[in-house]
């Protein structure tokens, strides 16, 4: 029987079903453990960055050349002929008529949404605009089910710019299914959207609000941190919060054994480097993840079984 | 037989849009550009209604509203009643209720939204959240309250 995600595009977390998703989340791991590079053979894959994201790029082409397939893409849309004014929708129809399936980076909210109705091949969205990223979920997703050993129930605390940090948004929406607590730790003008809050609401999921990090850290199984940018405030507002959301090891001396702290990165002084000899640290582990969950997606979209 | 005088001309054929809360007919007209629909169309603003104090009325003759026609109208107004006219005669009313999804009427507010540049229709999750309906388009998956889906 093919499995449920072959041939299928994947533009958005929340359209896969919980099946999928523990497919997903399974096959990865077990590419960590047992490295495959059959799993392509064979097949062309279009990578497509309209805009510039070296790390995204480089994971997800490290992924196709590590299962044994070949590329073809540009890095920059500023040479394409998007620049000539062609529709995505054109540029869709005649790049899938070279490949087995695209990766598609683009600054437009929906956009991969569009290549893929008129894409022959798979589509895999590598980010759009400020809409959906979502292998970069699934590697939170990955590496959170990676060190707990489940995804249900868990506490996760979240640090830092919530209000435009899409990775805790779709982190935070994709976890809400599984019955996981929330605590947002974040200086009050960067606290979590409200239409996050509210989904969480409706999911009956708990969430509150601190401003204490190191509490958090003690409450949570996994501790998110993320950039608060000091280009956001003002130098008044910044030396009021400098500081405040920063994570040396002292505070982790109460925090629970099994607690991961992880990070997108790149990280400027919000994880100071002497957390990094810590058990809790996790975050650079996170980023190798990025290329087994992408290894997952295009292995499980381009083989019918595997 | 009652002695009522029409503040609005009677049509022979053709669609009556009713019990429009007062204020939104404009609203209605524009979004749903029915101006260019129809042979004619003839609108009463604040007319005296039983029911609510007052109302508008848009009529368009020689137009047939479909079901999903009329429900699109949910959107704005749920209370409102769509009536086919056959004949000088009401020969169908319709109330409304609301679409599951909604294409081409709006156009999406977010203006970093793809479906501006490209060839497609416009194209909305119609939901309920906190007992306000919203709009969540289909391409850039962001949620809106109607208003702002109507202004933009
Ligand atoms: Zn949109």
């Amino acid at each position: 029987m093919a499995n449920p995600l072959y041939k299928k595009h994947l533009i958005s977390i929340s359209e896969l079903t919980q099946e999928e998703l523990q497919l997903l989340l399974d096959t990865a791991l077990a590419l960590k453990k047992n490295p495959r590079s059959d799993l392509l053979k064979g097949k062309l894959i279009a990578s497509c960055f309209y805009e510039p994201s070296t790390r995204t790029r480089l994971s997800f082409e490290t992924a196709v050349l590590r299962l044994g397939g070949q590329l073809i893409g540009f890095a920059d849309g500023g040479n394409t002929s998007a620049k000539k004014g062609e529709t995505l929708a054109d540029a869709a129809r005649v790049i899938s008529g070279y490949v087995d399936a695209i990766i598609q980076r683009h600054s437009q909210d929906g956009s991969a949404r569009i290549t893929a109705e008129f894409s022959s091949v798979p589509v895999i969205n590598g980010g759009d605009g400020t809409n959906q990223h979502p292998s970069q979920t699934l590697l939170d997703l990955v590496t959170i089910y990676e060190t707990q050993g489940s995804l249900k129930n868990l506490k996760i605390a979240m640090s830092g710019d919530l209000k435009y940090g899409r990775t805790v948004h779709s982190l935070a929406q994709a976890l809400k299914r599984f019955g996981c607590e929330f605590m947002f730790v974040s200086p009050s003008t960067l606290a979590m959207p409200k239409y996050i809050t509210d989904e969480l609401d409706e999911a009956g999921c708990n969430w509150q609000i601190s401003n204490d990090l190191q509490q958090a850290a003690e409450w949570a199984d996994i501790l998110y941190m993320t950039r608060v940018q000091r280009e956001r405030f003002d130098a008044e507002e910044f030396a009021k919060i400098q500081g405040k959301f920063n994570l040396n090891a002292a505070m982790l001396k109460n925090a629970k054994p099994t607690m991961r702290v992880l990070h997108p990165l790149p990280r400027v002084d919000e994880i100071h480097p002497d957390v990094d000899k810590t058990p809790h640290a996790y975050y650079f582990e996170q980023a190798t993840n990025g290329v087994y969950a992408r290894m997952s997606i295009l292995s499980l979209i381009l083989n019918e079984e595997i | 037989m009652k002695n009522t005088k029409m503040s609005v001309e009677a049509i022979e054929n053709g669609t009556v849009i009713d019990r429009i809360p007062a204020g939104l007919g404009l609203t209605i007209l524009r979004q749903f550009k029915i101006l260019h629909h129809g042979e004619a169309v003839t609108v009463g603003f604040n007319l005296p209604s039983q029911t609510r104090g007052s109302k508008d009325i848009i009529k368009i003759s020689g137009v047939t509203f479909s079901e999903h026609d009329a429900n699109r109208l949910a959107l704005f107004a749920p209370e409102a009643v769509v009536n086919l006219i056959q004949d000088y005669q009401v020969a169908k009313k319709m109330h409304l209720t609301l679409p599951v999804t909604i294409s081409e009427v709006f156009r999406c507010p977010n203006t970093n939204c793809a479906s501006h540049f490209e060839p497609v229709r416009s194209r909305f999750y119609v939901k309920q959240q906190n007992g306000e309906t919203k709009l969540k388009c289909h391409f850039c998956e962001k949620t809106f309250d109607r208003k702002s889906v109507a202004e933009a």
